[in-house]
């Protein structure tokens, strides 16, 4: 890059970025220092503790708050990985796939609808199907939002992997299925795990539908979360939050290096 | 049936939306030949080398492998291999492991395959680096592992698309007697694809100059370039210079023709009937000064000239027709022709070509 160009030079740009971040991390330092607080009161730091800590994994309605969103999350993330997939060989690998175009269009769709939207319209419809059981209504829902989310790295990996692979591979007397899991899998496989974790992460994360389809025994994390502040806040939350933010770190960090790891020829 | 064709094209026709890729293509490639397709790009050669393959499919006709019918058969069931333009070995696999990856879909024993992929690596100098991966390599050691790959399972034929040309000038150079070697030492066919008429010119037993999705010529280097059967030929291989002219008679191989440097008699294709056509004569065969000699000479005036070590290129003009000549710089400087200089030109009338306009 050229000096003139170096926007390091430019005035201002040190506070500038040092406000985006503050800006940026502050409400999570906040969240994570009072996580140690021995005081009840938010705000009021009267001296270093785990105690939050503690209560926070003694509570059985969280616990099995955690227990439900991660079942959840880990089904509707194999679920909605595995159509992406599927759905990204067929559209961009297929011969002669008629509406190309309106194939992706359909199966991003979700993420440009309004969720409550899709929220509502699951409700209307499990309760028309008559499906009662409140873990599998929960799984359907989590999968059919999370796809999108799975497919668009899929596809994109995909789209920018040379068919020369995949011929040679036939080439080499490699059937469809042996060039897929020895080929195209593993060098797709960078795009695949980002987009499991994607969905896994959207999964966990997702309020509104989860709340809407909430029945006794499939209250997920978020929703649990919602109902604690509806009654006062208490440290425990932050402690939850301290530990919800250290798990995506992990998970980010994970999905960084598979995906360095995949970039290197 | 004939086993002495690795490969019988039959009429073969295909469509890209409206654009014809290949308009009834038909040939054969005989066993153990070192076959090149050569072209433009856009002449169709990568698309019969890619059904050849099974990669693509004709609209119509067919195409045979050792007399069988392969036209629906899909890539994995043809004991063919290919050495693609850009190699194309699997990133995430060792060198050994891409050498291996063909045996073992032929079901092979692991000890087989250990040896076949060892003594493979040794022959093309890579053993050294059998277990790195690919993105280690140079270009031109990724084209050794490559052909070893490629050769690893003894195919009937091995197509080659254009895979000197991401190479430097010396590397092709060699590359381009180690694939002659290989092609004789294992007797495979070889069906090479390049739009470089040196490199067609230098491997080939046979060469088919392909062009507009058709088969222009098949013949051997010295035919396709000494007695190309037309216009496009004689321009695509190597340097010629065309002079129109008008055939006043012609037979039994000789034709009297008017040309605007006058009237003489030259060999004639079939292709040379009465009336107007295209006389061919390369530059290397227009002898300059004293190398002029016999044949027909004419007064000629250098216009211009290009040093270029070994050869010197002169532009020349005679009656008011321009035309290049290249002169073998055989002693050092004493030779050469200045520019502007009235200078006595000839040409074996042999060595001139008749083509149809």
């Amino acid at each position: 890059m050229s000096r003139s160009h170096d926007v390091k030079r430019y005035p201002g740009f040190g506070w500038l970025t040092l406000v985006f971040f503050v800006w940026l991390y502050l409400p999570l330092m906040v969240v994570v220092v009072y996580s140690f607080n021995a005081n009840r009161i938010a705000g009021v730091w009267t001296g270093f503790s785990l105690d939050w800590y503690a209560s926070a994994l003694k509570n059985q309605a969280l616990m099995n708050a955690l227990k439900t969103s991660v079942t959840v999350a880990l089904i509707a993330t194999a679920v909605a990985t595995s159509v992406a997939l599927m759905a990204a060989l067929a559209i961009i690998r297929g011969k002669n796939v008629r509406f190309r175009r309106l194939s992706e269009t359909v199966v991003n769709l979700p993420l440009l609808l309004p969720e409550i939207v899709l929220a509502v319209a699951s409700l209307i419809l499990f309760s028309l199907v008559g499906l009662q059981n409140g873990l599998l209504k929960l799984i359907l829902a989590h999968s059919a939002f999370c796809t999108p989310f799975a497919f668009l790295p899929i596809r994109a990996r995909l789209q920018g992997m040379s068919l020369d692979f995949e011929e040679a591979s036939a080439d080499l007397y490699a059937g469809r299925w042996t060039t897929f899991r020895r080929v195209t899998l593993p060098l797709i496989f960078p795009g695949v795990f980002s987009g499991a974790m994607l969905a896994f992460l959207i999964s966990m994360d997702d309020f509104i539908t989860s709340n809407m389809l909430a029945s006794g025994g499939t209250t997920t994390l978020p929703v649990y979360i919602f109902s604690l502040i509806r009654s006062g806040t208490t440290p425990e939350l932050n402690a939850i939050g301290t530990l919800m933010i250290l798990a995506s770190l992990i998970l980010a960090t994970a999905a960084l290096l598979v995906a360095r790891r995949g970039t290197k020829p | 049936m004939d086993r002495d064709k690795a490969v019988e094209v039959k009429s073969v026709s295909k469509h890209f939306g409206t654009y014809q890729a290949l308009k009834s293509v038909s040939f054969d490639i005989g066993e153990n030949e070192f076959f090149t397709m050569l072209g433009p790009s856009g002449c169709g050669k990568t698309t019969l080398l890619r059904m050849l393959a099974g990669f693509e499919s004709p609209d119509q006709g067919s195409i045979l492998l050792h007399g069988r019918e392969v036209t629906q058969i899909p890539p994995h069931k043809r004991r063919v291999n290919t050495v693609f333009q850009s190699y194309a070995l699997f990133p995430h696999m060792t060198l050994e492991q891409n050498v291996a990856y063909g045996l073992e879909n032929l079901g092979w024993e692991r000890a087989k395959i250990r040896a076949r992929t060892g003594e493979m690596l040794e022959r093309v100098h890579m053993s050294a680096m059998a277990t790195r991966k690919p993105g280690q390599l140079s270009g031109g050691q990724r084209q050794r592992v490559a052909l070893a790959r490629a050769l690893a399972p003894e195919p009937e034929i091995l197509l080659l698309d254009e895979p000197l040309s991401a190479l430097d000038l010396k590397l092709r150079q060699a590359m381009r007697d180690e694939l002659r070697n290989l092609q004789r030492d294992t007797g495979i066919t070889f069906v090479f694809v390049t739009h470089d008429q040196e490199e067609a010119l230098d491997m080939s037993d046979r060469i088919a100059v392909l062009g507009a999705g058709e088969v222009q010529q098949i013949g051997t280097p010295a035919q396709i370039y000494e007695e190309p059967v037309n216009r496009f030929v004689a321009d695509f291989v190597g340097e010629t210079n065309f002079l129109d002219v008008e055939v006043l008679d012609s037979r039994e191989g000789q034709a009297t023709i008017r040309t605007p440097l006058g009237t003489f008699g030259v060999p004639a294709t079939g292709a040379a009937q009465k009336g107007r056509a295209t006389l061919s004569i390369r530059p290397e065969k227009i002898n300059l000064g004293d190398q002029a000699a016999g044949g027909i000479t004419l007064a000629a005036r250098v216009v211009n000239q290009n040093y270029m070590g070994g050869f010197t290129h002169y532009t020349l003009e005679t009656g008011g027709v321009t035309l290049r000549a290249s002169r073998r710089n055989a002693s050092r400087q004493g030779d050469l022709v200045a520019t502007g200089a009235d200078v006595t030109i000839g040409f074996l009338p042999g060595s001139a070509r008749v083509l149809a306009s």
